[in-house]
């Protein structure tokens, strides 16, 4: 008979770690972070990659998730790691696993971890905001916000109703009568989008903040001198 | 009958989506989703489940008419669930229906509009739905444009309150039913729809086994109570007949189930490993109306658990049934499998386990792939003299028998549940439940030598139900029940050695006495339903949405021409004379044999098991000709050899 306060089963530590960017499209886009998780995870076991487990009374596949874009924006560029019992091939793994999602969620690239970890990898996110059907004037309010040094914004948070700057991390934004593009520095609290939009009709009052907008995420990666560069290259 | 294009509704809901919570359940997509050409098929059914995506996606009966119709080349099935009230105010400020989620068709284009019915507190959301497809809310006022409107599932064993709202109802086992349904409704199209509307209805009557309410007239007495139940034409049958499905290894459905992006109540991979009880609770309707009890062998539990495993990636099984320890192998089954699944960390859960037949082998064989979270027990009657009123003989000294070997070897919780105005209870029967938990934790203390152990104790209100030894009881009244379980917790808490030790859960009386009202009600609740929805009532099982005010409010005001009330409904006690509303619904089960059954537990008489001891005529064998298919049929399981594709 098993006694309960064995010490639990220690795993094997994983021999392979692979980085995977994978995109969320279409309606997939009202995914969760949470939601997208339990989808790889069954995809992982569908697929039949041989994961390694963390150790404990309640052993978990070994994954990590860096920096998941928020509830409803669509994304080219997320990205997460995950620690292997068995050497495997990186592409190999890309295919196996795209197969395994549903429609919209789907794997762009596989490769060898190594290196800096990818949380310190990912340190900004090229951001396209788009109005399906009409068109825009964002000229002057864009230029308002942009020729200030903060814009203070409200959001409500985990922990409640937050307060914080939505000007200082925008390192560009540009934009033409149907789209806004947006490189934000990652910083606490992550800057997104609709805080930007909501920060133009806090410096532009007669400007107002358009129903139907789509956000997608174009690109996410290391700030250097202001240009983004691939997190998964140089691993 | 135009045929015109019948469009996808999502590039108009999708901008509603943003503005909405949890938007990921109304997108559809899931793994294992069936999208069929609606243009390739003859008939076209819509599954609902009225209440949240959350609560709605794991249901087992849909999950299995899902496949079984979608199997058929000439049959759809697409799924819907209630929207919650965020995204109901957008569809009708935007003139959105209702729709399905694989194809965001409109619920009111399909041939079918079955609702799967698990509670009566979902009656409010079938009603909303309904009125958000644009369907006529009154069966009456439809026409041949408009699906027809079935309900089958528990529930459906007493559907004279929505009599006014379903063309149909359908009761028992859905699988071969929903198949013949759909047969007779493709030669009726194929035929040109001949005599509309009614005729198809008549069609379905006539089997004997689909209930047409409009077919069937009721008189009342002076007094309120109903004189009788009569067919208003020739060609349908007085009584009709639940249908059972024997043989359940030849369905193993569901194989593929679907694996929900969203998160849900229940994310494992189900397999009923036998349908029906006879164990004999006379509180429980579940185990009354699904007899008699049908096994799938280990061999078909093992070969569905690899397929469903395979086809979803999912990390748990749940083998399921009212009472999974009862199976005849299930010491085999549980082992077996967890051999096979021991490198892949799939966790086993075997929800309803009796005392008497669990025992601590099994559960150590359950937990050993995952989690140890705890053990739950369900007495339901505090005092062994309540037990024996109800039927679930559960002595005391085996329970905490068992608890002694569940503390002993590693647990360190035990939940046990219960019910509170069981027909005949005291307040000392109710508060023999506090010495119980106190003993459990006492023997936990005495086995461990440690005083970190817990005990949950868990209550509700019982609901007497329809086709069971107690529809004839009086429902305990709401300030009774209340004061009881107050007393109950007052008690638990005044023992400062037990306080901490002893958790106590319980939903007030409330819900329960409108859950009452609805499950032995008439066709004349129909109108207090009807008032509740229009006043606003919506998801009524929730309790942030539940109003108990409204619905004694529309009550009152509805019932009162038929000087009754809801109390006529729930505290009152019926008469053997008396005509019950289901009465002409026929479960199997011999009413002289249920009201014996009802003397008996007044008596304070068991009965027992069909399985083990001989048939004591409740009638379901006899009337249904059907019998109990039970093992044990020696096989084991083959090991499956893990086959991973080459990715090195």
């Amino acid at each position: 008979m098993a006694p309960q306060k064995q010490p639990p089963q220690q795993q094997a530590p994983p021999v392979q770690k692979l980085r995977v960017q994978y995109a969320k499209r279409g309606p997939a886009r009202f995914s969760s972070h949470r939601d997208f998780g339990r989808a790889f995870e069954r995809a992982l076991r569908r697929a039949g990659i041989p994961m390694a487990f963390s150790s404990g009374f309640n052993p978990h596949p070994r994954i990590s998730f860096a920096n998941a874009s928020p509830t409803g924006a669509a994304s080219e560029a997320e990205y997460l790691e995950i620690g292997l019992a068995k050497v495997c091939d990186p592409e190999r793994v890309r295919v196996a696993l795209d197969q395994a999602l549903p429609a919209g969620l789907s794997i762009e690239r596989v490769t060898e971890g190594g290196g800096a970890s990818l949380a310190d990898r990912l340190t900004g996110s090229l951001w396209e905001v788009t109005w399906p059907g009409r068109e825009l004037e964002l000229t002057e309010p864009l230029r308002e916000f942009l020729g200030r040094s903060e814009v203070l914004v409200e959001r409500m948070t985990k922990n409640g109703l937050r307060e914080f700057d939505a000007r200082g991390p925008v390192l560009s934004a540009e934009a033409t009568p149907d789209r806004l593009r947006l490189l934000i520095r990652h910083e606490v609290p992550l800057v997104r989008p609709d805080d930007v939009l909501k920060a133009l009709t806090v410096v532009a009052p007669q400007w107002s903040l358009p129903t139907g907008l789509l956000v997608n995420r174009l690109a996410q990666g290391t700030l250097v001198e202001g240009e983004l560069r691939d997190p998964l290259a140089d691993a | 009958m135009t045929t015109h294009a019948v469009e996808s509704l999502f590039p108009r809901l999708e901008p509603l989506l943003s503005e909405v919570s949890k938007p990921v359940q109304y997108i559809g997509g899931e793994q294992n989703a069936v999208v069929k050409d609606w243009d390739a098929v003859q008939v076209r059914w819509c599954l609902m489940y009225p209440d949240a995506y959350e609560i709605g996606q794991p249901n087992q009966g849909v999950a299995i008419l899902y496949e079984v119709l979608n199997e058929i080349d000439w049959i759809l099935a697409e799924r819907s669930y209630a929207v919650w009230p965020d995204l109901e105010a957008k569809l009708r400020e935007h003139g959105i229906p209702q729709f399905t989620l694989e194809t965001h068709r409109p619920v009111g284009a399909f041939d079918l509009l079955g609702f799967s019915l698990s509670t009566e507190l979902g009656y409010t959301n079938l009603l909303n739905a309904l009125d958000l497809a644009g369907i006529p809310l009154h069966s009456a006022e439809r026409t041949e444009e408009h699906p027809i409107v079935l309900v089958g599932g528990h529930a459906a064993f007493n559907p004279e309150p929505l009599a006014d709202f379903i063309d149909a109802a359908v009761l028992g086992d859905g699988e071969e039913a929903s198949l013949r349904i759909a047969d007779i409704v493709r030669e009726w199209k194929a035929e040109g729809r001949p005599g509309g509307r009614d005729e198809v209805l008549l069609r379905l009557a006539a089997t004997g086994g689909v209930y047409v309410p409009r077919f069937y007239d009721v008189d009342y007495l002076e007094d309120g109570r109903i004189r009788r139940v009569a067919p208003n034409r020739s060609g349908v049958p007085f009584r009709v007949t639940k249908h059972t499905l024997m043989d359940l290894n030849a369905w193993p459905y569901p194989k593929q189930p679907l694996v929900p992006l969203a998160e849900t109540v229940h994310e494992r991979y189900s397999v009923e490993i036998f349908r029906g009880c006879t164990r004999g609770c006379r509180f429980c309707q579940a185990g009354m109306i699904t007899r008699p009890v049908r096994e799938r062998s280990i061999e078909t539990i093992g070969s569905m658990v690899e397929q469903g495993l395979r086809a979803t990636g999912l990390e748990e099984v749940g083998l399921l049934s009212l009472s999974s320890a009862d199976h005849t192998e299930i010491g085999e089954v549980a082992k077996q499998l967890a051999d096979r699944y021991e490198d892949e960390f799939v966790s086993l859960s075997l929800p309803s386990t009796r005392v008497d037949a669990f025992n601590i082998d099994l559960a150590n064989e359950l937990s050993r792939n995952g989690r140890r979270s705890g053990l739950t027990f369900a007495p339901e009657g505090g005092s062994e003299r309540m037990r024996r009123v109800i039927n679930k003989t559960v002595d005391e000294d085996d329970l905490i028998r068992t608890v002694a070997t569940a503390y002993k070897s590693g647990w360190r919780q035990v939940k046990l549940y219960f019910m509170c105005g069981l027909p005949t209870e005291t307040d000392e029967d109710v508060l023999a439940i506090a010495d119980l938990a106190k003993r459990v934790i006492d023997t936990g203390r005495a086995e461990t030598g440690t005083r970190d152990i817990r005990c949950t104790v868990s209550i509700g209100g019982f609901v007497p139900k329809p086709h069971t030894p107690f529809q004839w009881a009086g429902q305990l009244d709401v300030e009774t029940t209340d004061a009881r379980l107050q007393k109950l917790k007052d008690a638990i808490r005044a023992d400062k050695k037990y306080a901490r030790a002893i958790g106590f859960r319980y939903h007030d009386g409330k819900p329960g006495l409108i859950e009452g009202l609805l499950s032995r009600g008439d066709r004349r609740v129909g109108r207090v339903i009807e008032a509740v929805w229009r006043d606003g009532g919506r998801f009524d099982g929730w309790s942030e949405h539940f109003s108990f005010d409204r619905w004694i409010t529309c009550a009152t005001r509805e019932l009162a021409e038929f000087g009754i009330d809801t109390d006529w409904y729930t505290t009152r006690e019926r008469d053997y004379d008396e005509v019950l509303p289901w009465d002409h619904l026929d479960s199997g089960l011999d009413r002289e044999w249920l009201w014996e059954d009802w003397q008996d537990a007044l008596d304070e008489i068991e009965v027992d098991d069909c399985r083990w001891t001989p048939c004591f005529d409740c009638g379901v064998c006899q009337q249904l000709d059907t019998e109990i298919q039970i093992g044990p049929t020696g096989k084991t399981l083959l090991p499956i050899p893990q086959v991973r594709p080459d990715l090195g």
